[in-house]
């Protein structure tokens, strides 16, 4: 101890100092979860798949969608993007075009033939999928993937539900359809097609579990006093008949669709590409009530479909059809006025909703309904019957095949569990990362790229996909503008704006560590993360 | 319809970026940056001074490859970074008085020189040694051109003493010689210097305004000055969470702020002319950036908003106008 005078320490480096013992807030990394996720139907991780595809990796971006998802370019078409709604960049310009950047992904890998990644060893285990729509599609490769053996019955010539028996093909051409399916059957799910189950329980015999997704297609009708029946079809029986070619419906030169949800504009749009001149959607309820998607209706009203707001069809005649104009009552709801109108139509089109065919769960026992006719289940979607499992349309829930497909992950993950005598354990959810715990001044200012429309001439005569693809740097660009809310990617900001060097970098992919030794709490890591991935904690004193 | 992928994400305002080549990022994004300043220093906590430093010297090592000395002015950054016998300097690093930092740097170039050494020379100080106690030196060194880049670390008064008014502070400004006493309480209008205008005057061949909200801008201007010789100035706006009274963790904010509203204009200059000022991003209110700073709040504790508010104002536009940075209001 031979120091000179006043001085107590030894000569060196600051880095004897630790001044971390000054902290009173610590910085942690976490992981939030992002509204995309948060809202997603099918679960995907939308800010990781978009992460990947940052870095041109489309690969390993598809692989990352294909873990939830087994029909990017079907969903990048058909899904109405919840994501993109809860997107926090529309706070700052538009939201990302995650649904967009997913179709880009989905054709990418068509057009490669990249396969599905390869199954888990066989479990020697069989299950039996009953309809081959997006629910089932999504259970069969779920389960195959995790091993089983799965056999996929549907009674349509071929699979897709209402992917291909429903939604048109302008908004969903059927070889992206063909090409997704044949990809899941390369999985090896047997596909037995054309074949009816009419008894569930007499089917599921040899099998160790059932997923049943037959969906919801009959037709909704009402009466409506009429001179020739048989001019009031229904929509979906009409979508039906047209996907089967044949002899293609005649919905005749002036149509009347009756209904506000997504199948009475399908319809509607349908018939104006089949050479209907006057296309009118007659709807009970104001513009702000329909159910159907705001896009949708935009462009049904480009091509030249006309709205009857708060009107309700009271009869045909020869040539016209009688319609009652409505007011909105106190409560909300359309109340008759006692003011007709007749307006122009050859053909009533009902799109009034579908209900579920139940027929073929009569014979099972234990399996209980739901007042409105569809099929109760439990979390696990298991009905009180063990070992069958429902989901998609006819269970409670919104009727989009997004929530299908989801439906189908969920089903196989607990057929999974069920199968092999165990619980599923659901992780738990991480904090949701907001718009307010964001740094935006750090993103670059970005507009939306839209995808182009077809031409509205070739809208009106052909069957043609309107909305086309992006290119490769377009798809680039618009996934680059996802500002990864929650979670780290590794800016370096922290790492850069600590005065005291207290974070250390890991290196790629591993992000980085607080030094703890001298990080003195100022939180300016924290303040300064582009998107709200370091929390300042208390420190236990 | 296709669009060129011409930035990468978080494109130039995050201090690194893992789309971008490594060669582009920031000298700050890298592992091996020079840690001029390293840890274990007795900064406050969230000192823009730290950051600052330690911004200007890791680029100037780069720039330099290495071979650089620093001469510094007694102030904040000495008594943080150097109490005896500990010092957080990584880099050959000289100390003599608070006023002649810039003296000593002219001869530590000189001495250099007839040692035929091709070493670069960096002077440093706080605003109190630059604006202040050391500016008949500094004056000297530009008007001689001695090929030494002077840096000024401005935290607008004091810091380290007991927050202080020095040329540097602003007007309305509470310090503890310009206390809130009276109608008109804080540092008087009419006062202080710009010490880059300054600088200009002597038609230095390279003078830059930089902040530590820039990482980018800042780490040019450095790399910048080190390829031109002779007298050079970079004054760089440190906040100072102590003397400024804003939360630790808005240190980087109040700089952003300082440029936003346009009290602190960003530019370069050659040979006394300005050759760029960058412009205002997102222009805001000189409110926004004073409520946050406690030494403003007296202005905003009656129940209506006091006028100097508005006279601030005037002489951030004032700035905006003469420098041409105005953004959408």
């Amino acid at each position: 101890m031979n120091k000179p005078f006043a001085i107590t320490l030894d000569r060196g480096s600051s880095r004897l100092n630790h001044t971390g013992s000054w902290r009173t807030l610590r910085p942690v990394y976490v992981d939030h979860l992002p509204p995309c996720n948060a809202t997603c139907p099918a679960g995907e991780n939308i800010q990781r798949w978009l992460f990947h595809a940052e870095t041109g990796d489309y690969r390993a971006a598809w692989e990352a969608i294909l873990a939830d998802n087994p029909l990017p370019a079907t969903m990048g078409r058909a899904c109405y993007h919840t994501c993109e709604t809860a997107c926090n960049r529309a706070r700052i310009d538009e939201a990302v075009g995650i649904h967009a950047v997913e179709r880009f992904l989905g054709d990418l890998a068509i057009r490669e033939r990249w396969p599905a990644p390869p199954p888990a060893p066989a479990t020697g285990k069989r299950v039996l999928v009953v309809g081959a729509g997006p629910s089932g599609l999504s259970a069969a490769y779920h389960l195959a993937r995790l091993g089983h053996a799965v056999t996929l019955r549907d009674a349509m010539p071929q699979a897709g539900g209402m992917m291909r028996y429903g939604i048109p093909r302008y908004r969903l051409p059927r070889e992206i359809v063909d090409a997704e399916i044949q990809r899941i059957a390369d999985l090896g799910v047997t596909f037995e097609l054309g074949a009816r189950v009419d008894d569930i329980a007499e089917a599921m015999r040899g099998f160790d579990a059932c997923f049943a997704a037959v969906g919801a297609h009959l037709a909704k009708r009402i009466d409506i006093p009429a001179p020739d029946a048989s001019r009031i079809l229904d929509a979906i029986g009409v979508l039906r008949k047209l996907e089967q070619g044949g002899d293609a419906p005649l919905v005749g030169r002036r149509v009347v669709v009756y209904g506000g949800g997504n199948t009475a504009l399908d319809l509607a749009r349908t018939a104006r590409r089949m050479g209907a001149a006057d296309a009118v959607i007659v709807y009970r309820r104001t513009q702000a009530q329909m159910p159907a998607h705001d896009d949708e209706l935009r462009e049904a009203l480009e091509e030249g479909v006309t709205m009857r707001w708060l009107s309700t069809v009271k009869q045909l005649g020869e040539g016209e059809i009688t319609i009652e104009k409505m007011r909105l009552g106190d409560d909300g709801k359309p109340v008759p006025t006692g003011e007709f109108e007749t307006i122009a139509g050859d053909t009533l089109v009902l799109a009034l909703g579908q209900s579920v065919d139940l027929d073929a769960l009569r014979a099972v026992p234990d399996v209980r309904l739901t007042a409105d006719g569809s099929v109760e289940v439990g979390p696990d979607l298991m009905t009180g019957h063990p070992g069958l499992f429902c989901g998609g349309d006819m269970v409670p829930a919104e009727r989009t095949i997004t929530v299908a497909v989801g439906h189908g992950k969920k089903a196989a993950r607990h057929i999974d569990a069920w199968l092999r005598d165990r619980r599923v354990e659901p992780a738990a959810k991480h904090a949701p990362a907001t718009f307010e715990r964001l740094n935006p001044w750090y993103y670059s200012e970005a507009e939306r790229v839209h995808q182009p429309q077809l031409a509205l001439a070739r809208r009106q005569g052909t069957f043609e996909e309107v909305h086309g693809g992006l290119d490769e740097q377009t798809a680039l660009f618009e996934a680059r503008r996802c500002l990864s809310c929650g979670n780290c990617f590794e800016c370096d900001n922290c790492f850069g704006v600590c005065p005291d060097n207290a974070v250390v970098k890991l290196g790629p992919d591993q992000g980085f560590r607080i030094d703890l030794d001298f990080c003195k709490g100022c939180g300016l890591c924290a303040k300064e993360c582009p998107c709200g991935a370091i929390e300042m904690t208390p420190e236990q004193v | 319809m296709s669009q060129t992928v011409r930035f990468y994400q978080t494109a130039t305002f995050t201090v690194g970026n893992r789309l971008l080549d490594p060669a582009r990022r920031t000298v700050q994004a890298s592992a091996e940056r020079a840690n001029a300043i390293t840890s274990g220093h007795r900064a406050c906590q969230g000192c823009g001074e730290a950051l600052g430093a330690r911004y200007v010297l890791d680029a100037a090592m780069r720039a330099t490859g290495g071979d650089l000395v620093a001469v510094n002015a007694t102030g904040c950054l000495e008594v943080f970074t150097t109490p005896s016998p500990q010092t957080a300097w990584q880099l050959p690093w000289l100390h003599s008085l608070f006023g002649n930092a810039a003296a000593v740097a002219t001869g530590v170039a000189a001495a250099l020189r007839v040692q035929g050494k091709r070493t670069r020379v960096i002077a440093q100080g706080g605003d109190g040694g630059t604006t202040d106690i050391g500016f008949g030196c500094l004056s000297g060194m530009f008007e001689r051109n001695d090929d030494v880049l002077y840096v000024c670390y401005d935290n607008e008064g004091y810091m380290n003493t007991g927050v202080q008014r020095s040329s540097a502070t602003p007007p309305a400004a509470r310090t503890a010689t310009t206390p809130v006493i009276g109608p008109e309480g804080g540092n008087v209008f009419g006062t202080g210097k710009s010490l880059p205008l300054i600088a200009m005057a002597h038609r230095l061949p390279y003078v830059a305004t930089a902040t530590v909200a820039d990482l980018h801008d800042l780490e040019a201007k450095v790399t910048r000055a080190m390829t031109v010789h002779g007298a050079r100035y970079l004054h760089v706006l440190v906040p100072c969470p102590l003397g400024w009274g804003h939360p630790t963790d808005e240190t980087i904010q109040m700089s952003r702020l300082a440029i936003e509203c346009g009290v602190f204009p960003v530019f370069e200059a050659v040979n006394g002319e300005v050759e760029r000022a960058t412009p205002i991003r997102r222009r805001q209110p000189i409110e926004a950036y004073l409520r946050p700073q406690k030494r403003f709040a007296h202005l905003f504790a009656g129940d209506a908003v006091d006028p100097r508010v508005a006279r601030l104002q005037a002489l951030a536009d004032d700035n905006i106008r003469r420098f041409g940075i105005g953004g959408p209001p």
